[in-house]
């Protein structure tokens, strides 16, 4: 399916019935298209509005289905007025809708009404993160004793395999208990927490796990994410955050996941 | 080791020797241990999945997970844990079971 933004551009002659009806779905400015019609010719005006706010309408909801903290945080009015105009500035590129919204963290970080929570954005990320996990495919997690029968003098050059599920959310905020004390539905407390959280979120097994990485674990994560060896992410984490923890940055890995297996690097 | 990295083969080996000690108990199991395990502790249970809750195993790149379009739909299952899915109780009298159902199809 193309995009509906590279379906507006399409100005040539000799369009097809997709150039011809896309355009106006997602701009209610625009006319009725002519190919439109009702019973014995009779103009459809009222038809094709009926069906065109159904289109915006359902990825609303698609988008409220797929980031319920951060709708939670804003309040729904909020929420869906937001995400109305990132629908209709970014529509879908997918017919699969759970492959909707990578874009709205981003555009929420730029959406005017949204300045007063800077920490918004990276709610959002985290949720898309969620959902990424969510339908990642299945993969047999890293046993911890494939670690320690590794060659322990070339584990300094040992690289890993990401998990399919696994995604690293950093944050200059907050974002993880925010996203935690919003995503369940019971009462949400005073958030006295300032530091900047970094999330790891994995799907082991059957369900999706966030955790908040303790410091400088996740400049540990994301070297290792990016096939750095195992030396050079430690050394990489110890050079960053002086309270890198080398052992229980590698408790958190095992425990949630993150990888599928350890290779010689090089 | 990386000429950039100030960490030694020691401290790397020590580090993982005191985190892997931490899983000591789950160590000795071998993937196919850990995943009959798992599976001993979960069953697949037909008719109890809320509309669009249900689980799925078609396997890697496929889903049919979250698809069911009714409420406790009878050919959709979700894992619950091992001798719960008879067990659980449904609004009016419903029973989960661990064979596809003929009821609350969608229509």
């Amino acid at each position: 399916m193309r995009a509906a933004r590279e379906v507006l551009s399409a100005t040539a002659g000799g369009l097809g019935y997709p150039e011809r009806f896309v355009p106006a779905l997602l701009d209610p400015g625009r006319a009725t298209p002519a190919l439109v019609a009702g019973p014995k010719g009779k103009a459809a005006n009222k038809r094709f509005n009926v069906y065109r706010n159904n289109v915006t309408v359902s990825l609303i909801d698609a988008l409220a289905a797929a980031f319920p903290a951060t709708m939670r945080i804003t309040g729904e009015t909020f929420f869906r007025a937001m995400a109305r105009f990132h629908v209709r500035e970014t529509p879908p590129t997918s017919p699969l809708l759970f492959e909707y919204g990578r874009d709205f963290p981003a555009f929420i970080e730029r959406y005017e009404y949204a300045q007063s929570m800077p920490w918004l954005s990276d709610v959002a990320r985290i949720e898309r993160a969620w959902l990424d996990a969510y339908h990642a495919a299945d993969a047999p997690v890293l046993p911890p004793h494939a670690l320690t029968s590794f060659p322990a003098e070339t584990l300094g050059d040992a690289v890993f395999d990401a998990h399919p599920s696994t995604r690293l959310v950093c944050s200059a905020y907050p974002a993880v208990t925010i996203f935690s004390a919003n995503r369940e539905s019971g009462p949400v407390g005073r958030i006295e927490v300032r530091q900047p959280e970094s999330a790891l979120i994995t799907r082991p097994a059957l369900e999706v796990e966030v955790r908040r990485l303790p410091p400088g674990a996740d400049a540990f994560l994301c070297s290792l994410l990016s096939a750095e060896s195992f030396g050079s992410a430690a050394a990489t984490a110890s050079a960053r955050c002086p309270e890198f923890d080398l052992a229980n940055a590698i408790i958190v890995m095992l425990g949630a996941g993150a990888f599928t297996a350890i290779r010689h690097g090089g | 080791m990386s000429t950039k990295s100030t960490i030694s083969a020691a401290m790397l080996a020590s580090a993982v020797a005191a985190a892997v000690s931490s899983f000591a108990i789950a160590a000795p199991l071998s993937e196919a241990e850990v995943k009959a395990a798992m599976d001993a502790g979960k069953e697949k249970c037909f008719g109890v999945a809320l509309k669009g809750q249900n689980d799925c195993a078609a396997g890697p790149g496929t889903t049919c997970q979250a698809t069911s379009t009714v409420d406790y739909q009878g050919n959709a299952w979700k894992f619950v844990d091992g001798g719960t899915c008879t067990t659980m109780e449904l609004p009016d009298g419903r029973k989960g079971s661990p064979e596809p159902l003929s009821r609350d199809l969608p229509s």
